[in-house]
């Protein structure tokens, strides 16, 4: 079946661990809108869904760091965070070694992605599925881009793989539903936590939405870490969502900038067709 | 000056259980098997943040170490701002490419 469902969403931890401290007028209206997300997700009456996530050292570390990694395994747990930190209790998510595999097999061929059948999802994952699945009854497929630890795979190879994952999904029997969870600028868990640039957001944004895919690769990591902080090496999440909706255009339900939250918070889906 | 080390150990403490009760039983003894400097092994057992984040620690580690030794998050920015304060700029790793940063 071609892909069923294309979006990207923030994930930081402060959504769900700091929620009583942010402004409950614009948090409300952003958890309004990660429902809404939901629902369209549900309408699309998915089989699966692949979360595109960079996890920050939960299970990948610098001793042997994948550039791109996808889950086999047919059970997950998370959060791999202390419970009553991040808000979110720790539970098993359902995932798929059968689709996984096959999907493995065909990205293989472009790019030389990792796997692994042991996962513990980290707030990059757990967030997103707090509102997109909160009863965690979907099979999650989880993917990683290292966007945490130097050197980093190239925009212009996070937009193929993208592409090899949505060419890999539309060749499967299931419906598949992908999403993409990162920050644009943002410099978490420093002193410059809730600095967030967001004419940088926007103008990414933008280039997202349209699917311009030399403008979205044109950025070097020397002017996102500049610019849009080590957070902002996350954008690679996105990339990957707008390479497998390639030619299709993006509609942002959401965007405002939530201090302790940390992040430009974004709800945005793309276009499947 | 091993901030390899310094991560690995955080982040093994971060994802293993079994490293925890390590830890909790005898601190020294756990951080005694990495190859730390003194400086390092001080910083880890006195939980020091602030130090931590002035080598180098990445804060996608660091933030959960502070958690564990039961800081609150704003006592975990505090602390990484005393250490800049206390130590001068951070002399490794992602963040040392920010010092242009004010």
């Amino acid at each position: 079946m071609p892909l069923v469902f294309a979006g990207a969403c923030s994930h930081a931890p402060g959504i769900t661990g700091r929620a009583e401290r942010a402004d409950p007028a614009v948090r409300d209206q952003f958890y309004a809108k990660l429902d809404e997300m939901r629902q369209r997700l549900e309408a699309s009456r998915p089989d699966a869904l692949i979360v595109v996530a960079a996890e920050h050292f939960a299970n990948f570390f610098m001793d042997n760091m994948p550039a791109y990694c996808i889950g086999m395994g047919d059970s997950y747990a998370g959060p791999i965070e202390d419970e009553a930190w991040l808000a979110i209790k720790r539970t098993a998510v359902p995932g798929n070694s059968s689709l996984s595999r096959r999907l493995i097999e065909a990205v293989l061929p472009t790019i030389d992605v990792a796997y692994a059948e042991e996962w513990q999802f980290d707030h990059g994952i757990m967030v997103p599925l707090n509102f997109l699945t909160p009863r965690y009854d979907l099979p999650i497929i989880p993917v990683n881009i290292n966007c945490q630890g130097p050197p980093l795979t190239p925009l212009a190879r996070a937009y193929e793989f993208g592409r090899a994952l949505r060419q890999a999904c539309d060749a499967q029997p299931e419906r598949i539903a992908l999403v993409g969870t990162g920050g644009i600028s943002h410099w978490p868990a420093t002193p410059d936590s809730g600095t967030i640039d967001e004419a940088w957001d926007r103008e990414f944004l933008e280039r997202f939405l349209a699917n311009r895919r030399d403008e979205l690769v044109a950025y070097s990591d020397e002017e996102t870490l500049r610019d849009a902080g080590q957070g902002g090496f996350e954008i690679r999440t996105f990339i990957a969502v707008a390479g497998a909706t390639e030619g299709s255009m993006g509609e942002l339900l959401f965007y405002a900038p939530i201090p302790i939250f940390a992040v430009g918070c974004t709800v945005a889906t793309m276009a499947v067709a | 000056m091993s901030l390899y080390y310094v991560q690995k150990l955080l982040y093994q403490l971060n994802r293993d259980e079994h490293v925890r009760s390590r830890f909790d039983a005898d601190r020294d003894a756990l951080i005694s098997e990495y190859p730390l400097t003194e400086e390092e092994h001080r910083a880890i057992v006195d939980g020091d943040i602030g130090l931590l984040y002035v080598m180098g620690v990445n804060g996608q580690i660091l933030m959960h170490y502070s958690a564990l030794i039961g800081q609150a998050w704003d006592e975990y920015i505090e602390a990484m701002r005393g250490g800049v304060r206390r130590h001068g700029q951070v002399r490794a790793g992602l963040y040392a490419m920010l010092k242009d940063r004010t």
